[in-house]
């Protein structure tokens, strides 16, 4: 069913001036059990992490659940040493680990049982963030709605909470099947399109069900990320497969899916890995992780310093769990996250002033050398977020921020406060012309699409259509 | 002639199609790859040579200017259309064998892995390159693999990974196809894989990105 003029809940900023979105703190924090306030005037490290290269099966559970008990033991048993204020440790599923919900909730279980023993033994406060994988693309073309997989992962939510996590979220690939290509092409009608209608159509339907199983666990629904699309954009043009500015302009168009999973009831903190958590914070008021230099074992990024701008959680996104030099790759990770976070609360210690210092540099060293970084400076992410909540719907709020993004970057480059490549430049008029012609009401975009979808993709009755 | 086909290399090379697409803009109007092929065989010029001076040339240029970061990914698909477009009017000289393919290439993305970008970027850069590629998609198991290399002997087989956790899956689909026929060819790409991991799965070669595969598929059959 088309919905035309499908409202977005929220038509003004909770913080509207860029001095007030700052890292640390947020106008609605949110408290774990074991008492961690995010949000609320600390910047914890959330430490993630993944199995180095071996094979997933119900035979080698032991390896693998050593491999997750060490890497959290010794992980927790450094940020004791280093004072810890606290730490969020994401755990992100592997297929196997989905699919078959029973592997992953005992990982869990083990995880949070050591959690709870350095909580009694040494105070320090820990949380597991559950992740499970969106594992709907199995079906080819994934059924969003209908597929067994969905099942699983609603499982794995359920019982996961119940073993232990006591924060909920996913990276959510509604609209994945068509995003990729448009991605390749650099079609940003056609990435809208994935995004403003497909994604938010699943995120509807996919946060509805993961709230309501967080509150009858009475746990948190954290948040979404759009890593899939946005970081999948990131990637492509860090390897100069498509422009930077493309990118870019991907990037804010992502940012009302991800909007979705709090207007559903989405408590944050909003997951890392997906950078659209700055316009998540500042529409909403609600807590965001991030992730920038210390997540270069995971990726690069052209955002190392300004990703910390305004995060409540810092994150690496994922390291193996490899030995290296000085110990695991996780528990070397954990230290330098700790040292990274111990930085941005003692400026918050020191006041006001310090913060902003502290923010101005994360924020000066990166906004020259690419257009993917201005956008993150939060005198940015304020301007376009003012013109993502004046859009009557999600595709109208959705053009305006790419509108607003691309005359950001345009001018930036203009007064030479951002360099580019030269070959970049013959983008802005191809982009602006496509976003300049997307029809603001569902039903005219969906009409315009049809012609072009391959329905072996992409099946528009399993986003309601 | 050769200004036929220099025309119809450089309407490939820059991504002008047909007459009625806009890209690029300087060629706006001008007649593309399309109805420049169709022209060339109605004037006589062979197929084979079509393809030989005029289409594989012109998409080696294509892969080397985005190996040397000349060009985007766009602009290359969007020269892979022309080709096709071009292609489409040698379809009869491919079912006589007047011209023939340079081999046949199977890719897929391993068990587990539902990741497809790069894999697909490889597929079209080796079909460019003059090869009849079988793409079997995402999440292939080792039987799909050796299905289809027993339905096309003396293909060539590439397989994709991005996770570290599914890359450990090559080596097996590796070990059935050395099985089937010790003189198979196998190369592997993805994130992950190193030359190390090639060696230790005892796969032939580890493409790093697309054109290098092209090229090792070319030394196969130089």
């Amino acid at each position: 069913m088309i919905i035309d003029g499908m409202k977005m809940k929220y038509n003004k900023l909770v913080i509207d001036q860029p001095e007030k979105l700052i890292f640390g703190s947020s106008p609605y924090p949110v408290t774990t059990a074991r008492g961690l306030e995010i949000g609320g005037g600390i910047v914890y490290p959330e430490l993630n992490f993944t199995l180095p290269p071996i094979s997933i099966n119900k035979s080698n559970m032991k390896v693998i659940t050593n491999h997750y008990r060490e890497i959290v033991s010794d992980a927790l048993e450094r940020a004791v040493h280093l004072h810890s204020s606290g730490v969020i440790l994401e755990f992100e599923t592997l297929i196997e680990m989905t699919r078959y919900p029973e592997i992953g909730v005992e990982l869990v279980k083990v995880m949070n049982e050591i959690c709870e023993d350095y909580f009694q033994k040494e105070g320090l406060k820990s949380e597991i963030r559950l992740t499970p994988n969106d594992i709907r693309d199995f079906d080819n073309p994934p059924k969003m709605r209908t597929s067994i997989y969905l099942d699983s992962m609603l499982e794995l939510f359920d019982r996961g909470s119940l073993a232990g996590s006591d924060l909920l979220s996913i990276e959510s690939t509604g609209g994945k099947e068509y995003s990729d290509d448009s991605l390749m092409n650099c079609n940003i009608k056609q990435f809208i399109f994935s995004q403003a209608i497909l994604g938010v159509r699943d995120m509807k339907m996919l946060w509805g069900k993961i709230v309501e199983i967080a509150e009858k666990n009475n746990k948190i629904p954290a948040g979404d990320t759009a890593c899939g699309f946005g970081n999948t954009a990131m990637v492509l043009a860090e390897k100069k497969y498509i422009p930077k500015i493309f990118a870019a302009i991907v990037r804010i168009a992502t940012i009302v899916r991800t909007l979705v999973a709090i207007e559903e009831g989405a408590k944050g903190p909003d997951k890392d890995c997906g950078y659209e958590g700055p316009y998540l914070k500042a529409i909403t008021g609600r807590p965001i992780s991030m992730e920038g230099k210390t997540s270069a074992c995971a990726h690069f990024s052209p955002l190392g310093n300004i990703a910390a701008a305004c995060c409540d959680l810092w994150s690496n996104e994922s390291v193996q769990n490899i030995k290296l030099l000085a110990g695991n790759a996780p528990t070397v990770y954990m230290e330098q996250l700790e040292y990274d976070t111990r930085l941005m609360n003692q400026a918050i210690k020191e006041g006001n002033e310090s913060i902003l210092n502290l923010q101005r540099l994360y924020v000066n060293s990166d906004i020259y050398y690419d257009p993917q970084a201005i956008i993150l400076d939060p005198k940015v992410v304020i301007e376009i977020s003012k013109e993502i909540v004046r859009g009557k719907n999600y595709i109208e709020a959705c053009v305006n921020g790419c509108i607003k993004a691309l005359d950001i970057i345009e001018d930036s480059i203009k007064n030479g406060t951002l360099i580019t490549d030269p070959m970049e430049e013959v983008w802005f008029d191809m982009i602006r012309n496509d976003l300049l012609t997307i029809p603001k009401e569902e039903s005219e975009f969906v009409e315009e699409i049809m012609p072009t979808l391959d329905p072996s993709k992409v099946i528009l009755s399993e986003y309601g259509l | 002639m050769s200004n036929l086909l220099e025309r119809i290399a450089k309407c490939v090379e820059f991504g002008k199609i047909n007459k009625t697409t806009p890209f690029p803009p300087d060629m706006k109007d001008q007649e593309g790859a399309d109805e420049l092929t169709e022209k060339a065989i109605a004037e006589g010029v062979l197929a084979i040579d079509i393809m030989d001076k005029a289409l594989m040339p012109a998409m080696e240029r294509v892969g080397n200017k985005f190996s040397e970061n000349k060009i985007f990914v766009p602009q290359m698909l969007i020269s892979a259309k022309a080709m096709n477009a071009a292609m489409e009017h040698l379809k009869p000289f491919f079912q006589s064998g007047e011209v023939e393919k340079k081999g046949t290439f199977i890719i897929g993305t391993v068990t587990g892995d539902l990741h497809d970008i790069g894999k697909n970027l490889a597929a079209m850069m080796i079909e460019g390159g003059g090869w009849d590629v079988i793409d079997l998609g995402t999440d292939v198991k080792p039987v799909q693999f050796l299905e289809k290399v027993k339905e096309n002997p003396g293909s060539t087989v590439g397989l994709s990974a991005l996770l570290t956790t599914t890359m450990v899956n090559m080596e097996g689909i590796v070990k059935e196809l050395k099985e089937y026929d010790p003189s198979i060819k196998v190369l592997i790409g993805g994130a992950p894989i190193t030359e190390d991991f090639k060696n230790k799965i005892d796969a032939d070669f580890y493409a790093q990105d697309p054109q290098k595969a092209v090229n090792y598929l070319k030394s196969l059959v130089a």
